[in-house]
């Protein structure tokens, strides 16, 4: 039965699942299951991403948002589709350096011990820092972009 | 190419307009659902499409050209009706023989392996199957004829949630395989968000929203902001307004020239949502090409014969 798909997208070591309570566009929520895969070291170059048709089978989505969310990893250099043999990781993505992670980590600390200072609650700070986020990513010239055309991460750290 | 092409169509059942001036181009590769409220003309344009009815008035091609009801359109086009009826004294078995003797086209092999993975036993009578196993043969059914078009109406309305997604599951694993071009017709807003790919609002037999599912909820916003200043959006897009006292929120059709302005927020839609909100407001409408509101004028008025 089709529930058994959801255990037999072999040939990948990952599997995707929907929140669909979240808001976030579906295709957007793939792309983001295989940059946090990335970030944890779930998937890594030259892994290959659940074929399209066992994605359908058990999402039970729509071929053209899966197919989205893989040309959109593509554009974003994190991926490479192979004509007939479906969509694998970049061979030369690489994760974000961990000594860069350290900095990006203290100077948040440092920014929120200011917050907790001046009064600001969690949820203060959450809502605070997706505005902002949301205002930088939306900003004219976009996210930015590593030489190598790759994402940096920098902006999904926290 | 358009699976489905239609203008000023009309279907008159004893004096009564089921569907009038439905304008409709719906290309294909899509799964298009059709939603619209009870009495809005969905199973009728279905049956119009699948040649089952004759157009009162009207032209109405399929498949590029092809006319509904002719042998290349019966060819090319799976139906499975509301309530997939079945011969309940037939086994599954004997549904495929009949099946095959029936159709020019019917690969029977590829029905009765899809029937053995899916754990329904051909020597069980139709009547004996589950709900959700009716449904389950029926598709197949339709999918052994290897159709261009799958049309379907209504198909899940009466199953559990666990047959429903089993359902679609079956419809887009064909869409993917073989490139299937789908339309079916929907209560279930939400089975439909990540199901559709395009959608048309029918009411009151008329157009009332059509097009991409993406670019529809691109191109509208809630916005969410002080009561007092909803008066600055009254020149603008507005779909639906829900007002407090003090704050408001606005459905808008989101445009480059309409930046939200200062203190506003700004939220996507959901397609559950718009749909409700379309169908919420009568007169707004959101059609590609030249915007026509659904509305009581009806040009090049013809009665309805009894």
């Amino acid at each position: 039965m089709q529930t058994a798909a959801a255990t037999t997208e072999t040939g990948s070591p990952i599997t995707f699942r929907l929140d669909r309570g979240s808001g976030v566009p579906t295709y957007l929520q793939l792309v983001h299951q295989v940059e946090h895969a990335l970030r944890l070291g779930y998937l890594g170059p030259g892994d290959r991403l659940p074929r399209v048709k066992d994605v359908v089978a058990s999402l039970v989505i729509n071929p053209n948002t899966v197919l989205k969310a893989y040309r959109e990893l593509e554009t974003k250099g994190l991926t490479v589709g192979k004509p007939g043999q479906g969509t694998f990781i970049h061979p030369s993505v690489r994760p974000v350096a961990l000594p860069e992670l350290t900095d990006l980590r203290r100077t948040l600390v440092d920014w929120l011990t200011t917050a907790e200072r001046v009064g600001l609650d969690e949820d203060g700070v959450v809502a605070l820092f997706a505005s902002v986020m949301r205002e930088h990513l939306e900003r004219p010239d976009g996210p930015h972009i590593g030489e190598d055309g790759t994402r940096t991460g920098a902006e999904d750290v926290a | 190419m358009n699976v489905i092409e239609s203008h000023g169509l009309g279907k008159c059942y004893r004096g009564t307009w089921a569907l009038r001036e439905c304008s409709v181009a719906i290309p294909s590769d899509h799964v298009v659902a059709l939603v619209g409220p009870n009495g809005s003309g969905k199973s009728t344009l279905l049956n119009l499409v699948v040649g089952l009815a004759a157009p009162t008035v009207g032209t109405l091609a399929v498949l590029d050209g092809i006319t509904p009801g002719s042998p290349e359109a019966l060819d090319a086009i799976a139906f499975v009706a509301q309530d997939t009826p079945l011969y309940r004294n037939l086994s599954a078995s004997e549904t495929l023989r009949l099946a095959q003797s029936l159709n020019r086209h019917f690969d029977r092999i590829s029905a009765e392996a899809r029937l053995a993975e899916l754990g329904i036993p051909l020597k069980w009578k139709a009547g004996k199957l589950s709900g959700g196993q009716q449904a389950q043969l029926a598709l197949t059914l339709a999918l052994a004829r290897r159709p261009r078009l799958l049309v379907l109406d209504e198909p899940v309305a009466r199953l559990d949630p666990l047959a429903r997604s089993d359902f679609m599951a079956t419809v887009l694993q064909a869409v993917s395989d073989d490139g299937v071009s789908v339309v079916l017709s929907s209560h279930v807003l939400t089975d439909l968000e990540r199901v559709a790919d395009y959608i048309i609002l029918l009411r009151d037999g008329g157009v009332q929203l059509a097009g991409e599912v993406d670019a529809l909820l691109d191109s509208h916003r809630v916005l969410t902001g002080p009561t007092v200043e909803a008066e600055c959006y009254s020149d603008h897009p507005v779909i639906h307004a829900q007002s407090g006292r003090t704050q408001t929120h606005l459905l808008v059709r989101a445009t480059a020239t309409n930046p939200v302005p200062a203190g506003w927020e700004t939220h996507r839609v959901g397609l559950e949502e718009l749909t409700l909100a379309y169908l919420r407001e009568p007169g707004a409408s959101a059609l590609p090409g030249p915007s026509r509101a659904v509305s009581s004028e009806r040009p090049n008025e013809v009665r309805c014969p009894r």
